[in-house]
């Protein structure tokens, strides 16, 4: 019988695995590159034109972008083991529902925040170009970071439910689309029905603090949405051995 | 060491496994032995905490696994059906990541990797491995952190006679300090590696004892092949029931022109010298006389036939 030496806790182990495959995979790197190309060329395409030290036009389509690349990235993280069987091996070592979640999930983080990383250009390129205000750039990564998390979170989930990545992916592009375009809609709808909307669109987060407004119903709201699904990812690995 | 009590499992409405209990002591070697489709890798998933039984109750080293699963699951090392690893890793770093879930030092990962014969596919991707190796790769994964039981699904399938041969001495080897349950469907395997058999089909034991006596139990008949030239199988039939102590004798298709028969007898009393002469005193000719023991191969098929692919 060993000892326990207990360097690391499962989670973490968890998260290093995956984030060194993620950066051995060239998938990520065609991930990460296609989102560079979009984000720069819709940026790009209008900053020139509207001709204003801001980033706000950048902040507006990250939202949608998210919606499609970050399902891009978690869709591999539970689906790819059950379909290759390894969830057995992760499973009968002294690993938990929960420490399986937390790692993927953190690592989801880290491949989002590897995503956002290069678009601080963006930043250093209008800071140069003009006067930049800062308020609404911090606010608008502040918001990027609580962004990701959240649909890091949705995009696991979905994962989690299915053996096929490309159901995991398009479960959680539905779902993060969403979250991201319900308060697009409302024009139509009586005011309290908007309000109640507005409340559960990640979108309408997600402006309002890009708009360098913190506030903590905003943060709030991607926390609770982030827990919400990281909760109902454990359950969904759960049920999975009962069933 | 391992203790199942009437576990139940259903998979929506089919029944895998139907109260199966037994118990298993320190230091054995077991064999789960069945037909594909008997439940043994359903089995051996809930004892290893994998899968949760619908019904029972499973104790290993007196904990059940639900009380603290994680401290139980450190206790089992588990080699899943055709080794489940991950194909994007390199050897070495998939056994340091196993180790690091396993909370014990990187510096098993060495020994651990001579021990199994890995040394030379410590740099390679998982994924390029031979199927051989990816099976030693499965099973220094089950035996990095030194547990006292181990647990392997099939761990000679697809392996070629060579590797069967090495995987079967390591086990051996392994066996001797450890709780060891192999499951499988083949019958050598368990006579030359196990102390002890259990045989299920279609979810419940149908013989669970010592190797060596399930096949006295049941291997006290054998079998005579015989064939004759210079006389019809009416006229042989009839000669050789007269000796006495045969048990029955059934017509075969022999070679063109010869009588053949296969003769049940009991072991006790060899009846090959009496059915030598009969055929000398007669003037007949014998071109075929053999024994064929009952090997574990019959028992198995005795006990498990009507199995979903027995």
């Amino acid at each position: 019988m060993s000892t326990k030496t207990s360097a690391k806790p499962a989670w973490a182990v968890i998260m290093w695995r995956e984030l060194s495959a993620h950066v051995s995979s060239p998938v990520a790197y065609i991930v990460t590159g296609l989102f560079l190309i979009f984000s720069g060329f819709l940026f790009f395409s209008t900053f020139f034109l509207i001709n204003r030290a801001e980033l706000r036009s950048f902040f507006s389509l990250l939202p949608i972008l998210f919606a499609f690349f970050i399902p891009a990235l978690t869709m591999r993280l539970f689906a790819e083991e059950r379909r290759s069987g390894t969830i057995e091996t992760l499973f009968t070592m002294p690993v938990s529902p929960f420490d399986a979640t937390l790692g993927k999930f953190l690592a989801a983080f880290g491949f989002s925040v590897l995503l956002l990383v290069p678009t601080l250009c963006y930043a250093i390129t209008a800071a140069f170009l003009g006067d930049l205000d800062p308020g609404p750039v911090i606010g608008g990564y502040l918001g990027e970071l609580l962004l990701a998390a959240g649909y890091s979170a949705v995009g696991i989930y979905a994962s989690a439910v299915t053996k096929n990545q490309i159901v995991a992916f398009f479960i959680a592009f539905s779902l993060c689309a969403l979250l991201t375009l319900v308060d697009k809609f409302l024009i139509i709808l009586p005011a309290p029905v908007v309000g109640l909307l507005q409340f559960f669109s990640a979108g309408y987060h997600f402006d309002s603090i890009a708009r360098g407004i913190v506030d903590s119903r905003d943060i709030l709201y991607f926390i609770s949405l982030t827990m919400l699904f990281l909760w109902m990812t454990v359950n969904a690995t759960d049920e999975r051995r009962a069933a | 060491m391992i203790e199942v009590e009437k576990v139940t499992k259903y998979y929506g409405s089919f029944l895998a496994v139907d109260e199966l209990s037994f118990s298993i002591r320190k230091g054995e070697i077991v064999g789960l032995l069945g037909p594909n489709g008997a439940g043994k890798t359903t089995t051996m998933r809930m004892v290893t905490g994998f899968l949760c039984p619908t019904a029972g109750s499973i104790r290993i080293d007196g904990t059940e696994i639900e009380v603290d699963p994680k401290s139980v699951k450190h206790k089992i090392g588990y080699l899943p059906e055709s080794a489940p690893l991950y194909g994007d890793m390199i050897t070495e770093d998939y056994l340091r990541y196993v180790a690091g879930i396993q909370g014990v030092s990187a510096d098993r990962v060495a020994p651990t990797a001579r021990t199994c014969g890995l040394v030379e596919v410590m740099h390679k991707n998982v994924n390029e491995l031979s199927r051989g190796y990816r099976q030693r790769v499965g099973l220094a994964h089950a035996l990095l952190h030194d547990p006292q039981i181990l647990i392997l699904d099939e761990p000679t399938s697809g392996l070629d006679p060579n590797q069967i041969i090495e995987v079967r001495s390591l086990i051996k080897e392994i066996g001797r300090t450890k709780t060891v349950v192999i499951s499988t469907h083949i019958l050598s395997e368990v006579e030359m590696l196990c102390d002890r058999v259990i045989i299920v089909s279609k979810g419940k034991i149908v013989a669970d004892s010592p190797t060596a006596e399930l096949r006295g139990r049941f291997g006290h008949k054998a079998q005579l092949k015989v064939q004759v030239g210079g006389c019809s199988y009416e006229e042989f039939a009839s000669a050789v029931v007269a000796l006495g102590g045969i048990a029955g004798c059934v017509r075969e298709t022999g070679e063109e022109g010869l009588a053949a028969a296969t003769i049940s007898v009991e072991t006790a009393s060899d009846v090959r010298p009496k059915v030598f002469k009969l055929v000398k005193d007669s003037g007949w000719t014998l071109y075929e006389l053999s024994l064929h023991q009952n090997s574990l191969e019959d028992v198995f098929r005795s006990l498990t036939i009507g199995g979903n692919d027995a």
